[in-house]
């Protein structure tokens, strides 16, 4: 390299980065922040108490045939609680069925916290210790799963649902002939 | 009404920011001495928006105002004041008004210690700072907020991450930040060189005080980072090349580069246009760093929430301050002539090499940690590079720095001869072989192959230091602060290569299952594990246990490994115990609950790791130490240029 060329290699150089940066940014939007390596692969095989009545089981096998959302939450955790009004309406629009995942908690709380606020779920599984979660690979509450009547993950919401991801996000991923379903629990 | 306060002075420091970078760059193109001398105003008040800005976030986190939605997501009722206090920087938006109040203070002393500097060239300095100033709070007030409401108010906050619960974490982002923001004042003097078109040895001797500061609050910084990763982590690694780590690691690579750097040209009037490019590209890095960590297109154990919008702005951002401070310097610093030549061997050749072996250095970290990025970018799948790629590769130009830098340290200027030099450096390094092999082959049996290298090279730096001091001693003549500072922070070295040699080459580790009354041997450590018991601490319970260790018969340590489970979060955390006995570290992490009283344990016994960071704080004071030298004690500003270069002396670098 010779004369004044060499002192703009560094400009070059950075032009470059900014480049990879800025398409760097451009993909991230598209992606969860915590990809989810469980997106494409089946779900977790589990059975696990119900908290509703704990003599029973929740297990995976009962829930395969039909498309369900997964709902990790816990009462402790604050956004569950903005985003429980929300799980109701998803509940009343009768399309899509809720498993809840209730995470490192109380039962008692959680059973009186579903009795004051209303009770969301079909089923509601018991993770005491968080082992369930970690197979999720959950990073904090809330987290949702969308799983295919195959028992394939097809997508993850991190945080709490609002009514823009319940209608851009997770509605479209369903089949147009997802019929309504009773959602009794 | 206290957080309303905050956003306010926030907004007023804004301007006051503009002012300052305005006044202080076109006062000095235009000439108008009332425009530069607007600027001192503008960084004083600038600095008291600030800290009352960041003192209404502190009171707000003190007075568990969860109205606000940064401190309910930040704090809660439960959580020790002091840990209230140390999670306004807990995460994003706190840890920027952290920072912008850091560049405050660094715009403070500058302003303070460019008094006796021409008046033109102050206040270009102090321009370019109120630029960046300028840049971080517009970027604070507009995407990420501290202050926002909550509507209704949480009745509680969320809790800390239970691992950032902890003093040393508490403690290391103000140091690791003021670190990083310091070298915005390099950044800043080499900003206003070019601005001004003025880069002469006094613009280096100015410059290199700032730079070493900001350095030795780096390397205390990472180092402290590394201490909390350390023992909070649970598994007695130090570091683990994760990007955030690398965002600090490669400034100060670069600022260590330019430390050197700035000696050739204050001393010979070499490496002018090399020693800008390095001052430029030491805090450019930095803010790479922030944008890698902030933006979230990187993904790591230590990143706050990111979002797209903000790395947008951080790129425009890095986009004017870099790209125009690179622009600037490609039609600039062709006009640099160096003023001498110099030999092969001479003390010139050497810095030489030790700048572009950590620029390289500095390099492959960077390659490393942009890769996944860039394969992700180009749509070459996910990528993963982890100390697999970063260790050898960085030893790789590490080594030969390490083998060179006790030669360079006894080179003359220009001319290349060791002289009477050569002798005892000879014997330094026959004496350092000595311990090398006598370290692995005796004292520990086996190691890795680099062991007895390491050991060698790290023993001959400290050793070949002593020389020139010992020799002045001998002779009677006053050692100056800065050749003393040189020599503690190269000892520092010496000792971190030695301690890391043997961490890396003799750690003896052991997983084993153990019930009450049962012992597992290590070493000549016995460990006999006495059971677990509930534990409650202030926002956590979990389970705590009591292993009793012994050597060859004579009691070393009573041991308390915990499981802590915090109430809030439902995290649960390791929290190891760690004792120092004489020089190595016993490590015991409590592990999974087998049932029956039987749990697994982690055994580590790890020979001096205690003084890798001890030397990574050996170098930082030996930093301060050369600052405070009598030299960088500005005369008044016309001072004629440094002494002729016959003039100077042995061993000033």
């Amino acid at each position: 390299m010779k004369g004044r060329l060499r002192f703009i290699v560094p400009l070059a150089v950075f032009g470059l980065l900014v480049v990879v940066l800025a398409i760097g940014i451009r993909q991230s939007p598209d992606k969860d922040l915590i990809p989810s390596p469980l997106i494409g692969k089946p779900a977790p095989e589990f059975s696990l108490p119900s908290l509703t009545d704990p003599s029973r089981r929740v297990s995976s096998e009962d829930l395969h045939g039909h498309w369900y959302l997964f709902n990790v939450w816990g009462t402790w955790c604050v956004s569950c609680r903005a985003e429980h009004e929300m799980l109701l309406k998803i509940k009343q629009a009768g399309v899509i069925p809720l498993v809840g995942l209730d995470w490192k908690d109380d039962r008692g709380d959680a059973l009186s916290f579903l009795k004051d606020a209303g009770n969301p779920y079909q089923t509601i599984a018991v993770d005491r210790d968080g082992s369930e979660a970690i197979m999720w690979g959950v990073y904090g509450a809330p987290e949702t799963f969308l799983v295919n009547p195959q028992g394939i993950v097809v997508y993850k919401y991190i945080g709490p649902i609002t009514q823009d991801a319940w209608k851009q996000q997770i509605l479209p991923r369903l089949p147009p002939t997802q019929s309504p379903r009773g959602s009794s629990s | 009404m206290i957080p309303e306060l905050g956003q306010f002075t926030l907004i007023l420091a804004m301007l006051l920011a503009a002012l300052q970078a305005f006044f202080g760059m076109v006062g000095p193109a235009l000439k108008r001495d009332r425009w530069m001398a607007a600027v001192i105003p503008a960084v004083s008040g600038q600095c008291v928006m600030v800290a009352a800005s960041m003192g209404c976030l502190v009171a707000s986190f003190v007075a568990n105002d969860f109205s606000v939605q940064y401190v309910a997501e930040n704090s809660n009722s439960a959580l020790p004041v002091f840990y209230r206090v140390a999670a306004v920087w807990g995460s994003h938006s706190g840890s920027l008004i952290l920072w912008i109040f850091l560049l405050a203070c660094w715009s403070v002393a500058a302003a303070i210690g460019t008094q006796k500097l021409p008046k033109a060239f102050a206040s270009r300095v102090l321009g370019v700072l109120g630029l960046i100033s300028f840049g971080f709070l517009l970027y604070t007030l507009a995407t990420s907020n501290p202050f926002l409401r909550l509507d209704p108010p949480w009745p509680d906050g969320e809790s800390l991450n239970p691992i950032l619960q902890d003093p040393g974490l508490a403690g290391h982002p103000p140091v690791l930040y003021t670190g990083y923001v310091g070298l915005a004042v390099a950044f800043a003097f080499a900003g206003a060189a070019m601005l001004e078109g003025r880069l002469d040895k006094d613009w280096a001797r100015w410059t290199r005080p700032w730079t070493t500061a900001a350095w030795a609050f780096l390397s205390c910084g990472i180092a402290l980072g590394s201490w909390w990763a350390y023992y909070t982590l649970g598994w007695g690694g130090f570091w683990f090349w994760d990007p955030v780590e690398n965002a600090s690691f490669m400034p100060w690579l670069m600022a260590t580069a330019l430390i050197h750097s700035l000696a050739v040209t204050e001393k010979r009037g070499l490496f002018k246009s090399w020693t800008l490019l390095l001052a430029v590209l030491a805090f450019s890095l930095s803010l790479v760093g922030t944008f890698l960590v902030r933006s979230g297109v990187l993904v790591s154990v230590h990143s706050f929430a990111a979002s797209p919008t903000r790395g947008t702005f951080i790129l425009a951002f890095l986009i004017v301050m870099i790209g125009s401070a690179l622009a600037l310097y490609a039609w600039r610093a062709p006009l640099l002539k160096s003023e001498a030549g110099f030999e092969l061997t001479a003390r010139e050749s050497f810095l030489l090499f030790n700048n572009i072996l950590l620029v390289t250095a500095c390099a492959t970290v960077f390659a490393g940690t942009m890769a996944p990025l860039i394969s992700s970018a180009l749509n070459l799948g996910k990528l993963s590079v982890g100390p697999p790629y970063f260790n050898p590769t960085f030893l790789l130009s590490m080594l030969p720095l390490l083998a060179l830098l006790s030669l360079g340290i006894h080179a003359r200027w220009k001319r290349g001869k060791l002289g009477e030099r050569a002798r005892p450096l000879v014997l330094t390094l026959i004496a350092a072989a000595v311990i090398g092999c006598a370290v692995v082959f005796g004292l520990f049996t086996g190691g890795r192959v680099l062991a007895p290298v390491g050991i060698t090279l790290g023993a001959w730096i400290i050793l070949s230091s002593l020389i020139d001091p010992i020799d002045r001693l001998r002779r009677h003549i006053t050692i100056p602060r800065a050749v003393l500072g040189m020599t503690l922070a190269h000892i520092g070295l010496g000792i971190f290569v030695i301690s890391i040699t043997s961490v890396e080459g003799f750690t003896a580790e052991r997983d084993v299952a153990l019930g009450p009354g049962s012992t597992a041997q290590l070493g000549a450590y016995q460990f006999l594990f006495e059971g677990v018991q509930p534990i409650e601490g202030p926002n956590y319970s979990g389970v705590g246990a009591t292993v009793i260790v012994t050597r060859r018969g004579a009691p070393v340590a009573v041991m308390h490994p915990e499981k802590r489970q915090y109430w809030v979060q439902r995290t649960e955390t390791t929290a190891s115990s760690i004792k120092m006995y004489y020089t190595s570290n016993i490590l015991v992490a409590l592990g999974q609950d087998l049932g029956e009283g039987h749990w697994s344990l982690r055994l580590q016994v790890r020979p001096l790791v205690s003084f890798i960071w001890l030397a990574a704080f050996i170098m930082a004071a030996g930093g301060m130490l050369a600052i405070s030298d009598r030299r960088y004690r500005l005369a008044p500003a016309e001072e004629p240029a440094i002494s002729p270069v016959g003039a100077v002396t042995r061993g000033q670098a």
